[in-house]
């Protein structure tokens, strides 16, 4: 017996935090307090993406999709809408919408996604291996065993041009072939999860929804390349998405599609879970590999290359989640079908963080070719509070910032790279025009010498370099001689660092400086901030005409820098004054200026 | 070996494969620019001042971490290259506190060399300094945090050439520093004192500890009588200090400069080796031909070692020979034998050893049998380098002095004792002696080749009466693991011992190599230094060390015979285990 | 000998696609609204959908999906169905009782013809559109 109506609950992290559990337990018991628990299922599933709006319960099969749900509204979804088939309408996304509409393709952050990596994620439960394999879960595996030779595998990847997804875009079938190529053994598979770009997620959503495609791409490659163990390094920071990987490793096992001897083909293959400390560097390969080893996550130069010498010292294969999730559609549908979605030199789709000052921020899948205005506008919804659209931040700390007259670029590797940015992992910031570019490489140059291992000199200085003058001009200390020396050590950092950290370290930076030349004039020469974010060059006066002479704000200053008579136009001594903006928020007159 | 065509700046050229860029370069007569790059040492690609131009590649390569590859085309300076180059020197410089004049480096830094060889003027950028207290806790050796380039070089060589672990990489990015695990001190740490990180430190962030002061100050006291004796590595490397070719042997330029310098009586570490073999080849034949005390026998002359053994092989101790290091046998005669002869009040004695080690300076008050005379037997040692220090600043034309002899009566040496300054030298002199006191006949050869040269564990075998003496020699700390396990594993099977007798020398090459030599040491330079060694054993009237005719008037007139209870009291030691870690 | 043989694995998807399948709506051109009103839910609704469901899956079709909706406002002839699919005009049936579910599925669904003894009324356009 089937059931009528299933209930997708999203349990990833972001919606666990808003206790997306309870609204879980809340609605099992609701149905089954109206006795239905035979006719509807309530699932547990992986990150629908839409995280702005979370948590989100999805109903199957009309499609309604609930945002903001809050554990006590179980009892009127239940009643409501299971019970009598009314939408709970404060509930729906769009107020709007009738009830034949409240459908998830409706809803506009959706329309233009097209999900490959994101398939299962939202629809199946994670944590049961039955609905993987329901969704043609490990038929790639048995199409790999079965009926097809390694090298026909390296020939439809090949085909589908996928490139790794977790920033360089090196073609993934060259990587396969090289560890296939090595005449050594043992060979190794590893799973690069330690995914740290700030605001990047795809990831730990990857895993959360839908752990087990990671397993069966990784058998598949172990397959391929004559490898019999795998490794899976992931931040200890994600525990749910370990939870789902311990979960779906040790079904995997106890069903036999790991193991020995899988399906009867003589294959055997092995996947472990190794947890990093959250260290942003080991997501370049060697130092992840070094952590893997047990010795500190430091990178070493290349070559070799891991294809060839990696874990250690071994052939070892090593692939980004999302490059990974990719593998098993790639085999099913073809390599052809997949390379008609994208672009020229990048193909199939991408998974972005989208957040910042944007309507919707979450999860967005698309593919390569889209236009950075397509996701921010359309999908993500525009800027927050109707301001003015100032720049997008993709790649993270390694990337730079893009800035309006580029919104109609389409997003692949070469572009983004071409307009000094990089794809990264897939993290995409939007900034209005309250943020200050000056600020803003701060804040990114700030996280790279933060994270910087130190062990190469250019990066570990020249970042703290950077950091300190760029520093030195957000409060109005900066010289016109500061841009060439940001500009000269961005270059040597860009040239002469070891690993793709150091590398791209610079780059938010350059591309600041490169768009946004201006706002770092203005800094320097004017000792404004036009966004004012670098309170150092903030000035706060009290316009005589409006001020009532209340006192407040000379009463919460807290260095007592104002003073005036009563019922007298007040004044701030500027000497004193330490630019807190208490005296601004406390007037009711708006006679506080803040320039 | 196959051979490769590359071109390097559009010179044509035929290479070995499995060649760095970094060294094809050089045998193109081209210099790369490095800070951190050793011969001693795998690439680490830290400093990033090696970067090339390959063709097709749109990065730029390290050369020390490229390899060559077949019709590769290198450039290895041009405008751009300079450029990045010299940024990143100002970016390290911009982080070092840039006062070479009171630098122990001063005039060796690696650093320094190259901010004159890009003609530095000005650093650009901010100055960002560090502020840690500077680590003097060992006595031995100095760690000056502020000057750190984090090259990542002393590190390597106490992790992978020495396997001791007393330094490590904390915290990272800009705070990324070197010091021992958990910041404890260096004196709590599993340093072994043995300094090799200060003889491969480029700048002057590390250093022995300087005790010229000392000994300036015991010089210009007249109630003091100074003894002085020297090692035989500091013989053959000195003169590297004074621009001489490695291994030119300066034995009587040195005894004649001490003398000049105000040193009351110069004796030879020499003559201590003689009677360490005496000593030690006695126990080693109580324990080989009589059965007495367990097999194999370790030599115990360096402290280096000792002090390891002591802390990551504690169970080893009874393989030990008690005998202690030859200086120390010096020091305790000096102020017994020595001043009872020439009727000199001991109290008065100021003991100098000048010695290729900077490990010895923590040995001179390691346990009480140092001080076996009623006095610290030896009241300061110096390393190479201080002493290269001491005669310049004395104004004394060094190169160009007379030879002279030593003083007796502890200055005598033979051949035997000359070579415990080369790895297997103490093998090959014991085995000298051991075979006459077993025998009563001298070696046919007394040369013993299989100890000799710089592999990293030398075995051999050795027939004496029939007999055979398999033996092991290991230097370089990092190759001790092996020769040990196959010990222990021996021992925990029940199976008859791989060796009977082990000889093992903390530094890489043995004292020739050791911490407190003149900068650097390269295999080549260590080559070069022990060849001195064995021109000097060949020099020799007497090769082995029972010949020597003033330690025969030791025997006869003050210890009676090797292994006596006067010898025991004043030339032997003992060893307990230590902890990794004082907390 | 494996675990699982390639066989069992098919099987288990099979098994397994049926129940995941009912959870995707792209390809689904047929919509069934019950009436789910608190009448219509007197009059034996429940089972009236629970039939639907049954019978669906009974009969293979996979491109039916199966809402339950509100009073249609017809409460005299509960349990009320409307089916809306291409080719058919969009039918009100009044009493379907769970018996005759599997009727209308094969007539209406199926075959394309209307079943005349249940039909009631053509819906007021405001509930549909």
């Amino acid at each position: 017996m089937g059931y009528r109506t299933y209930v997708l609950v999203c349990a990833g992290t972001a919606c666990e935090a808003s206790k997306s559990q309870a609204i879980y337990e809340n609605l099992n018991k609701e149905v089954i307090a109206a006795g239905l628990e035979k006719e509807i299922q309530v699932v547990k599933t992986g990150c629908f993406g839409f995280c702005e709006k979370g948590p989100v319960v999805k109903v199957l099969p009309d499609e309604t999709f609930y945002v903001n749900v809050k554990p006590e509204d179980a009892t009127e979804i239940v009643k409501e809408h299971l019970v009598k088939g009314r939408n709970v309408t404060r509930l729906l996304y769009d107020k709007n919408q009738s009830k034949k509409n409240a459908k998830v393709e409706d809803i506009e952050f959706y329309q233009k996604q097209f999900r490959i990596v994101l398939r299962n994620c939202g629809l199946i439960n994670p944590e049961d291996i039955n609905e993987y394999i329901a969704r043609d879960g490990y038929k790639a595996l048995e199409k790999a065993l079965f009926e097809m030779k390694p090298d026909d595998i390296l020939e439809e990847l090949k085909i589908a041009g996928l490139r790794g997804r977790g920033g360089a875009g090196f073609p993934t079938w060259k990587k396969w072939q090289i560890t296939k190529e090595v005449n050594d053994s043992p060979k190794y598979v590893v799973c690069n999860a330690d995914e740290g770009d700030p605001g990047a997620y795809m990831n730990r959503s990857t895993i959360e929804g839908d752990p087990h495609s990671i397993l069966e791409a990784m058998t598949i490659c172990g397959y391929t390349v004559g490898a019999n163990k795998g490794y899976i390094y992931i931040r200890a920071e994600y525990p749910l998405a370990i939870k789902r990987l311990d979960i779906a490793i040790s079904q995997a096992k106890e069903l036999g599609l790991l193991g020995k001897d899988i399906l009867g083909s003589g294959f055997d293959f092995d996947i472990e879970v190794r947890y990093g400390a959250g260290a942003f560097v080991c997501g370049e390969e060697t130092a992840l590999l070094a952590s893997l080893e047990g010795n500190r996550g430091m990178p070493k130069p290349r070559p070799p290359f891991p294809s060839i010498k990696g874990l250690w010292n071994k052939p070892t294969v090593i692939n980004n989640v999302e490059t990974w999730a990719n593998i098993p559609v790639i085999l099913l549908k073809g390599g052809k079908w997949f390379s008609q979605i994208g672009t020229e030199t990048s193909k199939g789709t991408k998974v972005f963080a989208l957040t910042g000052k944007v309507n919707n921020s979450g999860l967005v899948e698309v593919p390569f070719g889209t236009t950075l205005r397509e996701i921010i506008f359309d999908i993500g919804g525009g800027i927050k509070g109707g301001k003015k659209f100032k720049a997008v931040q993709t790649g993270g700390p390694s990337g730079g910032v893009i800035p309006e007259e580029y919104l109609d670029t389409p997003v692949d590797y070469e572009n983004l790279t071409k307009l000094g940015s990089i794809m990264g992992s897939g993290g995409m910031i939007v900034m209005d025009e309250t943020d200050c570019m000056v600020d803003v490489s701060k804040f990114y140059i700030q996280f790279s010498v933060d994270e910087s291992c130190g062990k190469c000199s250019p990066c570990r200085v020249g970042g703290k370099q950077l950091l300190t003058i760029l520093q030195k001009i957000s409060e109005g200390k900066g010289e016109m001689d500061d841009l060439d020396r940001l500009k000269r050590i961005g270059f040597a950092m860009q040239k002469a660092s070891l690993c793709g950290l150091g590398q791209t370290a610079p780059n938010p930076v350059l591309s600041t400086l490169k768009y946004f030349e201006k706002e770092y004039l203005e800094h320097i020469e004017e000792k404004k901030c036009r966004s004012s974010r670098c309170v150092n060059l903030l000035r706060y006066e009290i316009i005589p005409e409006k001020c009532v002479g209340c006192g407040l704000c000379a009463m919460k200053c807290p260095v007592n820098c104002i003073s005036g008579e009563k019922r007298k136009p007040h004044y701030i001594d500027q000497e004193k004054c330490i630019k807190c903006g208490t005296c601004y928020e406390v007037c009711k007159f708006g006679a506080v200026l803040k320039e | 070996m196959a051979k490769y065509n590359i071109k390097v700046n559009g010179f044509d050229l035929k290479i070995d494969e499995d060649m760095t860029i970094l060294q094809a370069a050089k045998l193109a007569q081209i210099n790369i620019p490095k800070l951190c790059n050793h011969p001693d040492l795998p690439p680490s690609a830290a400093c990033g001042l090696c970067v090339v131009k390959v063709k097709g590649s749109n990065k730029l390569m390290r050369a020390c971490a490229t390899k060559i590859e077949n019709g590769m085309e290198i450039t290895t300076h041009d405008p751009e290259l300079f450029e990045v180059r010299k940024t990143v020197l100002e970016l390290i410089l911009s982080t070092h506190p840039n006062d070479c004049l009171k630098c122990p480096r001063n005039g060796n830094c690696e650093l320094q060399q190259l901010a004159a060889d890009f003609g530095i003027r000005d650093v650009d950028f901010p100055q960002l300094l560090s502020e840690r207290p500077v680590d003097d806790s060992t006595k031995s050796l100095v760690v000056n945090p502020e000057k750190c380039i984090k090259c990542g070089r002393c590190v390597e060589v106490c992790q992978i050439m020495q396997n001791v672990w007393a330094i490590e990489f904390l915290e990272r990015g800009f705070n990324m520093r070197i010091a021992p695990a958990a910041d404890v001190q260096l004196k709590d740490s599993p340093c072994v004192k043995c300094g090799q990180c200060t003889a491969h430190c480029p700048v002057g962030a590390l250093y022995e500890h300087s005790h010229n002061t000392e000994v300036w100050t015991a010089l210009k006291n007249p109630e003091l009588h100074k003894i002085v004796q020297i090692a035989p590595a500091v013989r053959v490397a000195l003169g590297e200090a004074f621009g001489l070719e490695p291994g030119t042997v300066l034995t009587g330029k040195i005894y004649t400069v001490l003398k000049r310098l105000g040193f009351d009586a110069v004796f030879d570490t020499n003559f201590g080796a003689d009677l360490t073999i005496m000593e030690e080849g006695s126990e080693f034949i109580e324990r080989f031909v009589h059965g007495k005390g367990e097999l194999p026998l370790i030599t115990s002359c360096c402290p280096g070692w000792v002090d390891y053994m002591e802390k990551y092989y504690p169970e080893m101790i009874p393989h030990f020979s008690s005998a202690k290091s030859p200086h120390e046998m010096v020091g305790a005669l000096s102020k017994t034998y020595y001043a009872e002869k020439k009727g000199i009040d001991p109290s008065k004695i100021f003991g100098v050893s000048i010695m290729p080690c900077t490990a010895k300076k923590y040995e001179i008050t390691r346990i009480d049998d140092m001080f076996a005379s009623g006095y610290q037997d030896i009241d300061v040692v110096l390393t190479t380098r201080e002493f290269s220090r001491m005669i310049k600043a004395s104004g004394i034309d060094f190169l160009n002095l007379p030879d002279s002899e030593p003083d007796n009566i502890l200055g005598e040496y033979t051949g035997a004792g000359v070579i415990f300054g080369a790895t297997g030298g103490v093998m090959e002199a014991a085995l000298r002696t051991a075979y006459y006191l077993i025998t009563g006949k001298n070696l046919g050869k007394v040369d013993i080749e299989e100890t000799r040269g710089l592999e990293g564990i030398k075995t051999g075998k050795i027939n004496i009466n029939g007999k055979e003496v398999r033996i092991a020699v290991a230097h370089g700390l990092a190759n001790v693991a092996t020769v040990l396990d196959e010990v222990k594993e021996a021992k925990a099977k029940g199976k008859e011992m791989p060796y009977h007798f082990i000889e093992v020398m903390a530094c890489r090459g043995g004292c020739v190599g050791g911490g407190g030599q003149p900068y650097g040491a390269t295999d080549e330079i260590r080559m070069k230094r022990a060849k001195g060694i064995y021109t000097d054993d060949k020099n020799q009237e007497y090769r082995c060390s029972h010949e020597n005719p003033f330690i025969k008037k030791l025997y006869d007139e003050y210890l009676g015979k090797p292994l006596s209870e006067k010898s025991h009291k004043l030339l032997h030691t003992h060893y307990k285990p230590r902890p990794l870690y004082n907390r | 000998m494996p675990k699982l043989t390639l066989e069992e694995l098919r099987k288990l998807r099979e098994d397994t696609k049926k129940e995941i399948s009912k959870r995707d709506v792209s390809d689904k051109s047929i919509l069934v609204l019950v009436g789910m009103g608190t009448c219509g839910i007197a009059a034996g609704a429940r089972e009236t959908l629970q039939a639907f469901v049954e019978q669906i899956e009974k009969k293979g079709l996979t491109n039916v999906v199966i809402k339950p909706t509100g009073c249609m406002g017809f409460c005299y002839v509960e349990p009320t169905v409307e089916i809306i699919m291409p080719d058919m005009p969009d039918t009100l049936y009044g009493k379907v009782k769970a018996e005759v579910v599997e009727k209308i599925v094969d007539e209406h669904i199926i075959r394309k013809q209307l079943v005349s003894e249940f039909i009631f009324d053509k819906p007021a356009v405001d509930i549909v559109k």
